[in-house]
């Protein structure tokens, strides 16, 4: 009798201590749970709530009652559609030229340079992200001033500055969210055996070759990752194109004014689903990808 | 027969370190030539020479009569097998095998048959369509072969292609390997730190130690005398006479090498007399280790050194093998078959471990 019990009681503990250590994850777990799920999820959700609201255009009080006319505007008024398809535009330029950019820089860091020289750029590359976003837009925006150093380095080649605009918008944006792009690529590629290269060289690749059919392809879903950052950060930004984008709009100024000046909260809460939606879609596409392991 | 490569006065240093110290060497055309050696003594670095991914420090690469010491690998006609596999996992098992030759422009339908015609070398008829993280490991070490075979290379490199499989497979391959370079009459250099392996396939090998070649030979001359104490240990299991040993046990100076399957162990009233060609040693059993198809007995000698002796289990003699530990016997074995390394005794701490992997 005793020789049975003594498993059983032995399991009997080792449940007990299952199930406290079930009860000890869950009571670490909820407060961040709590932080994703209402301040995160549920932040989003009460924006989508609220796009589905209007606003009396005399008292400017929000009127909850269910609409989808602020979608209707969106959707109908050119000057919004104008806007949505600049402002996509302009975040896929800035994931280009982030992308043609961040790949050599990534390749020098991950394949030729030393140790040292690989954790000096990296520091190199994180460097800017400790400065103020505000300061770097303004450093910016004193560049591309008239007699600013982009119309004097630009000068003997009888250019310009291009002056503030959706041009010098590009330009600030595909600065601000390089790191974002190098970084992702830089661990993929970090990641891609010596050996494959060799082997590639072995089976008598140059080197244009190898990095067109063996690094080029591996590295995609690494580069997908850092267009999720780019393409996302350009299509929320109101800063920079307040800045140095002169009198251009993007869907970033159009929140930001219903919200400030014009008071349409709903509105603008309708307009912000926009980039969400569009990031989404984005997501479930490059989901095949594999780049969401590379995040 | 002619020389498929030729190395003259070849070094490659790391900073300090001579990884690979003045060597030459010739490797005749057709040849299954091994490079052995404990790691760190420089045969992969010679193999990576060969290929191109290292440029040595100086001497010359000399590729079937043509220099090709700064040659690019892409530039030169070998093929390397490496030691990863280094397939690529964004490619199917028949891309991976066309890739040397769609890098050099071979049409279509001539690259197709030629794939197919590696994948049946290597018995992998069917799998061209497979991705590489479907295959086995044995499976993907046959696919990196048939990926440098296609290309029909003068010479094949194989970095310790076998090190990653278990036991049984790696018996298997080291026989396929063989029937495959008899079939396809490419010469392979093999690098391995396996003397096993070593030993059952090549036609030569170089035993490596810190940089240099220690010794060139076949596997019989490397098995039966080898040249130095660290060849004797590195290549199956060996016991060394050495000094005052020597002189009381061999009754001559310098330092000798006896194999354990050599010696013969007996009780010691069965004991035979000692004579011109034989020689007689007590001692006590003091380990007896069985291996399945043999048994080794370490035996200490009142002359005061530490013996292993091998025999093969042919009859049901375990019981009685094991009934000898701490049991006084009598050694012996034919003075012919002791191999004379000439010199001092070896320091016994720097005498290598013996490797069974």
């Amino acid at each position: 009798m005793t020789d049975t019990e003594a498993p059983r009681r032995g399991t009997s503990r080792v449940s007990r201590l299952a199930r406290r250590r079930g009860v000890t994850t869950g009571l670490l777990l909820t407060p961040p749970m709590l932080w994703l799920g209402v301040a995160y999820l549920g932040a989003l959700a009460a924006l989508l709530v609220t796009s589905l609201w209007t606003q009396d255009d005399f008292t400017g009080q929000i009127q909850r009652t269910w609409t989808l006319q602020n979608f209707r505007d969106l959707f109908t008024i050119d000057v919004y559609r104008t806007i949505t398809v600049r402002t996509l535009s302009i975040a896929a330029l800035v994931t280009v030229i982030d992308a043609i950019l961040a790949f050599p820089i990534a390749l020098y860091m991950a394949k030729v340079a030393s140790p040292r020289v690989q954790r000096l750029l990296v520091i190199a590359v994180l460097m800017p992200l400790w400065a103020s976003y505000l300061v770097k837009a303004y450093a910016w925006r004193g560049m591309f001033s008239e007699g600013g150093l982009i119309s004097w380095l630009a000068a003997p080649f009888g250019l310009n500055t291009p002056g503030y605009g959706l041009v010098a918008t590009t330009i600030v944006l595909a600065y601000l969210w390089l790191p974002f792009m190098i970084l992702p690529v830089f661990a993929g590629l970090q990641r891609l055996p010596d050996s494959l290269l060799e082997a590639s060289a072995d089976l008598g690749a140059h080197s244009w070759t190898t990095l067109r059919r063996v690094v080029l392809p591996m590295a995609f879903p690494a580069l997908v990752a850092g267009s999720i950052f780019t393409f996302s950060l350009s299509m929320g930004d109101y800063i920079a194109v307040r800045i140095v984008g002169g009198t251009g709009q993007l869907i970033g100024t159009v929140v930001y004014s219903n919200i400030g000046a014009a008071n349409n909260l709903p509105f603008a809460a309708a307009v912000a689903t926009v980039p969400v939606a569009v990031m989404l879609l984005y997501l479930a596409v490059v989901r095949r990808t594999g780049a969401l392991e590379n995040l | 027969m002619s020389t498929a490569i030729a190395l003259r006065g070849l070094s490659k240093h790391f900073d300090e370190v001579r990884a690979v110290d003045d060597l030459d060497l010739e490797i005749a055309d057709g040849e299954f030539f091994s490079m052995l050696g404990p790691s760190g003594s420089g045969k992969t670095t010679v193999l990576r020479l060969i290929a191109g991914f290292e440029q040595p420090t100086s001497g010359t690469i000399t590729l079937d009569g043509e220099d090709v010491s700064s040659r690019p690998p892409f530039a030169r006609d070998v093929n390397t097998v490496f030691q990863d596999y280094a397939i690529f996992p964004h490619m199917s098992v028949r891309q991976n095998v066309e890739y040397g030759l769609r890098v050099k422009k071979v049409p279509r339908a001539d690259r197709r048959r030629r794939a197919e015609e590696a994948l049946a070398t290597v018995r992998l008829e069917g799998y061209g369509e497979r991705r590489p993280n479907q295959l086995s490991g044995g499976q993907r070490q046959r696919v990196a072969l048939a990926r440098a075979l296609v290309n029909r290379p003068k010479v094949l490199l194989l970095d310790e292609p076998l090190g990653a499989l278990d036991l049984k497979l790696r018996r298997e391959m080291q026989i396929e390997l063989k029937e495959i370079q008899r079939d396809v009459g490419i010469t392979f250099v093999f690098v391995t730190h396996d003397q096993e392996e070593a030993l059952t396939m090549s036609d030569r090998i170089a035993v490596f130690n810190e940089g240099r070649i220690e010794q060139l030979a076949t596997p019989v001359e490397l098995y039966e005398a080898p040249a130095s104490a660290f060849v004797a240990g590195f290549v199956g299991t060996s016991n060394l006479l050495a000094g005052d040993v020597a002189r009381s046990l061999v009754g001559a100076e310098g330092t000798f090498v006896i194999r354990p399957e050599k010696v013969a162990m007996s009780a010691p009233e069965a004991a035979p007399p000692a004579g011109p060609s034989t020689c007689v040693a007590r001692g006590v059993v003091r380990e007896v280790v069985y291996l399945g198809a043999t048994t080794h007995s370490v035996v200490h000698l009142d002359a005061g050194v530490t013996l292993t002796v091998s025999h093969q289990n042919t009859d049901r003699s375990i019981d009685a093998a094991l009934e000898r530990r701490d049991q006084p016997v009598v050694l012996t074995w034919q003075r012919d078959h002791l191999v004379s390394l000439g010199g001092p005794g070896p320091d016994p701490v720097a005498s290598p471990e013996e490797e069974t992997a």
